[in-house]
């Protein structure tokens, strides 16, 4: 899967865009998503739960979420003049019972 | 109803019906286990070759022409016979081998996705590779719940630059 497509940006999880100079940095910038299990969606996985193995509906609602984080973090980039960022993390957390925050971070960059 | 017939009903559903599952359980997720554990190996070995390198730098023969963030992904869970004796475990102590494997597939599997992603879009590298392990809410130790973990593989795909190509990058 290929995180944050926008055409003319580009996000690295490195600290340099492969061939390309930063000629200005902008700062840290963010995106984040809180997610609820579908109920649907978890039966389904609950009935999974018995015989083990992938729970794919699990897998593309955390695959979605994490591209609207990383979506939102471009856009925040874009609205800063930014036209790349590096150093993308992400990270997950709990936050209730069914519920997960999916989280994407890195620092806006202007490349050449 | 004549006497006996409820405690023997009683005794189906208290004991019966969970050793069924547990039996279920075991059979079918070892038969998944040794399935997806295979198909692990024919696609490692398809991508033998393929450069992906955890370094934070690109190596200094490559020279890129462009570059793009890929991913790969897997929610997975132990079945219910395995988590059940993983919960066992848990009281004595010790290293809980039902967990292993189980983690170790998610983890190829997640770089494998990766590796995919790259390579269906004509990249011809990854490097800065970095796994995430996360674990799903509502996940309890006695057996019951989602005990979902994800694993999370992502890099830096790169495209080579082909008038630099030397023809052998690794």
């Amino acid at each position: 899967m290929t995180l944050g497509a926008v055409s003319g940006f580009t996000i690295s999880n490195t600290e340099s865009i492969p061939g390309r100079r930063i000629v200005e940095f902008y700062g840290v910038v963010t995106g984040n998503t809180v997610r609820a299990k579908h109920i649907g969606r978890d039966i389904m996985a609950g009935l999974k739960n018995v015989v083990g193995g992938e729970l794919k509906g699990y897998t593309e609602l955390l695959q979605d979420s994490r591209e609207e984080a990383t979506e939102r973090m471009i856009l925040q980039a874009q609205s800063m003049g930014a036209n790349a960022v590096v150093n993308v993390r992400f990270a997950t957390s709990s936050i209730s019972q069914g519920a997960a925050e999916l989280f994407a971070y890195g620092t806006a960059v202007r490349v050449e | 109803m004549e006497p006996g017939t409820f405690e023997r009903l009683n005794l189906f559903f208290n004991i019966g019906l969970p050793v069924l599952a547990l039996l279920l359980a075991y059979v079918a997720g070892s038969l998944l286990e040794r399935r997806h554990f295979s198909s692990i190996r024919k696609r490692e070995e398809e991508h033998f070759g393929f450069p992906v390198v955890t370094f934070d730098r690109m190596p200094p023969d490559w020279e890129a022409a462009s570059s793009r963030l890929v991913s790969g992904s897997i929610v997975i869970s132990l079945d219910y016979f395995k988590r059940v004796i993983a919960g066992l475990r848990a009281i004595v102590g010790g290293r809980v081998k039902t967990y292993e494997p189980l983690l170790e597939r998610a983890r190829r599997e997640a770089l494998l996705r990766m590796i995919e992603a790259a390579r269906q879009d004509g990249y011809d590298g990854i490097y800065g590779v970095r796994l995430e392990t996360s674990r799903l809410a509502n996940a309890s130790g006695d057996g019951k719940g989602t005990a979902g973990v994800e694993m999370l593989a992502f890099g830096t795909a790169v495209k080579f630059d082909t008038r630099f190509d030397s023809g052998n990058r690794f």
